[in-house]
């Protein structure tokens, strides 16, 4: 297709990669050439394209309204999975009866700081691995050792070392976040190009400039995708160390709820695992959008 | 007097491999950049540089070219200080500030365009001094701006930018317009030698184009087998030119007529025949026979 054609075509016709057909007639020429329309020939998009306004919250809805239809259907019976509403129900007896609030607040207070923990202490490990061999060398080979023991075997160990206390859980969790922080951050740090290492030593900046300016920045997308995997394995951590000694805690309420055989109390429960990490990665996202803005990537 | 900054990368010093000797500066009174015997190599092989000796002195614009593979870039790296892993040995004096300007603009994607010009300037007054730069080179009202956002040209210019906002001693550049399009070069050179006028730093302007090298450069050098092969004045400087009561002189015919023989002596020395020259070549000394 030749310039003039593609400038002078409408942008219906222009979009077209083929030739023009044979039968376009002559087009149209003065009114429309003045006017200030806007023609352009616009590529076919490949990437995902603008972003959707609320798009995080249309999937979980979806699937909300999808249970309640099957619910009120009859499709999903009470016995297979208890119907929104009657979770609704049970959340609310579980809040004026069993203090459900002190219950979430717990269990996020445990996952909070177990977090902060594991994220600390994944991205120090990163940056002493990721910038010294010295530090390479004692810090990468324990931490591989480490992911291949699930740390959920290492509990009983952490109950004869820290007691049955909140300090177990705490620690367990800050152990299963750290790992997901440290092998993301490590491998963005290294995959930093080699060339602004390069700039930063020309212009003779200090190790800690560097690290704040250069590594940091660098490896911040791998950081913040090893958070989200974080979150996630903090969560799946409370679970687990909530079934052992807890007094409260929505792990706590579902293995109670779990002898006396309420369904409807552990779909709570879900629910709630559920929205916790749900809040949790669009927290991340929102941030990762945020202070990402420098790039030109398909998340635009 | 302060040596490079030390490794950042991970890499770390090879005992064995005698990396590159220590780099030292020169006092106010002597050249700029005092190179003895630099010996380089790669592998076993063959060197890159071979006892290469260069004096550069204060003020001194000197643009080096030489084939592809010659060790321009290795040599401009040696004097940068980037070179600690390179096997050789061989005496290498430097000023105290020594900024580098690369092919690529090397600006942070994460930084905005003034923070990059700032970016390891220790000075109260470093921001006024980014804007101050950045107005020199074109650029103001880009401070923030992201790098992706300037053109080729702009993230060049404002490469610059950070590498004068240091007051170097010494600049050193590999091609830094190599990935300009003809017109953006032709500004950036005028716009490379009226900054250079301003900041007086020694420069060595690595280059693969013998024109560029002869409008910039007070003095070009040719490197060939390692070592300086060709050493130039350009004598084209017009502000220096004088007749014999001392007023400055500046016939055009003559000076094209300078730039048409530095330009032959040059291609030659590059290995370039006349058949490549085209059918209008005459050697400068077949000239001045006829
Ligand atoms: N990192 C390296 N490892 C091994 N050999 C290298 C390395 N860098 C350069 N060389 C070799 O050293 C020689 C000189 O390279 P150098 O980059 O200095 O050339 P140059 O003159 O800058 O060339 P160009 O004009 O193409 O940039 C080349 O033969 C090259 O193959
Ligand atoms: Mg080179």
């Amino acid at each position: 297709m030749s310039i003039q054609s593609a400038l002078t075509l409408g942008p219906a016709r222009g979009r077209g990669r083929g030739d023009v057909p044979a039968d376009a007639g002559p087009v149209e020429t003065g009114a429309a050439e003045r006017s200030d329309e806007d023609r352009r020939v616009v590529r076919r998009r490949l990437g995902p394209g603008r972003r959707l306004r609320g798009a995080f919250w249309i999937g979980p809805a979806l699937l909300l309204a999808a249970w309640s239809l099957g619910s009120v259907t009859g499709l999903i019976s009470p016995a297979i999975l208890t119907a929104p509403w009657d979770v609704l129900a049970a959340g609310r007896t579980q809040w004026t009866e069993h203090d459900l609030l002190d219950d979430i607040t717990a269990s996020l207070r445990r996952s909070g700081l177990g977090l902060a923990l594991g994220v600390a202490a994944g991205t120090v490990l990163a940056i002493a691995s990721g910038l010294s061999r010295t530090g390479e060398s004692l810090i990468d080979g324990p931490i591989q050792i480490k992911r291949s023991i699930p740390t959920l075997a290492l509990i009983p160990l952490f109950i004869a070392w820290f007691g049955i206390g909140e300090e177990m859980k705490i620690v367990t969790i800050g152990l299963i976040s750290m790992i997901p922080i440290y092998v993301n951050t490590h491998n963005a740090l290294r995959s930093i190009d080699g060339k602004y290492a390069e700039l930063a030593e020309t212009l003779d900046v200090s190790r800690a400039r560097f690290i704040r300016h250069v590594v940091l920045p660098g490896a911040l997308p791998g950081f913040l995708l090893g958070l989200r995997f974080a979150v996630t394995s903090a969560l799946l951590g409370l679970v687990v160390v909530e079934q052992y000694n807890a007094t409260n805690g929505v792990g706590h309420m579902m293995a109670l709820a779990e002898n006396y055989g309420q369904t409807d109390v552990i779909v709570v429960g879900l629910v709630l695992y559920g929205v916790f990490g749900f809040l949790a990665d669009t927290g991340v996202r929102l941030v990762e959008r945020k202070v990402l803005g420098w790039r030109r990537t398909l998340e635009g | 007097m302060a040596p490079h900054a030390g490794g950042l990368t991970p890499a770390e010093i090879d005992p064995e491999t005698g990396a590159a000797g220590p780099v030292g500066s020169v006092g106010p009174a002597g050249p700029a950049v005092r190179v003895r015997n630099l010996h380089r190599s790669f592998n076993r092989a063959g060197g890159v540089l071979n006892g290469l000796d260069l004096d550069i002195a204060p003020g001194e614009f000197v643009a080096l070219i030489g084939r592809s593979g010659s060790g321009k870039s290795t040599l401009l790296r040696a004097l940068a200080g980037l070179d600690r892993d390179v096997r050789g040995h061989g005496q290498i004096q430097v000023p105290d500030a020594v900024s580098v300007v690369f092919q690529d603009s090397r600006l942070l994607p994460w930084k905005r365009v003034l923070d990059n010009v700032v970016f390891g300037l220790r000075a109260a007054d470093a921001k006024q001094r980014g804007r101050q730069a950045l107005a020199e080179v074109g650029l103001a009202g880009k401070e923030r701006a992201w790098p992706t956002e300037l053109s080729g040209g702009q993230q060049q210019r404002a490469a610059l930018a950070r590498s004068l906002v240091h007051q170097p001693q010494l600049l050193l550049a590999d091609e830094p317009f190599g990935a300009l399009d003809a017109l953006t070069r032709i500004k950036m050179h005028a716009l490379l030698r009226r900054l250079c006028e301003v900041h007086r730093p020694a420069v060595l302007l690595v280059t693969h184009d013998v024109d560029e090298a002869i409008m910039l450069a007070d003095r070009v050098i040719l490197l060939d087998d390692g070592v300086v092969g060709t050493d130039l004045r350009t004598d084209l400087r017009t502000d220096l030119r004088t007749d014999v009561e001392g007023r400055p002189q500046a016939d055009p015919a003559e000076l094209e007529q300078r730039r048409t023989e530095l330009r032959h002596v040059l291609l030659e020395a590059l290995g370039a025949t006349g058949e490549h020259l085209g059918s209008d070549f005459i050697a400068p000394g077949k000239r001045r026979a006829s």
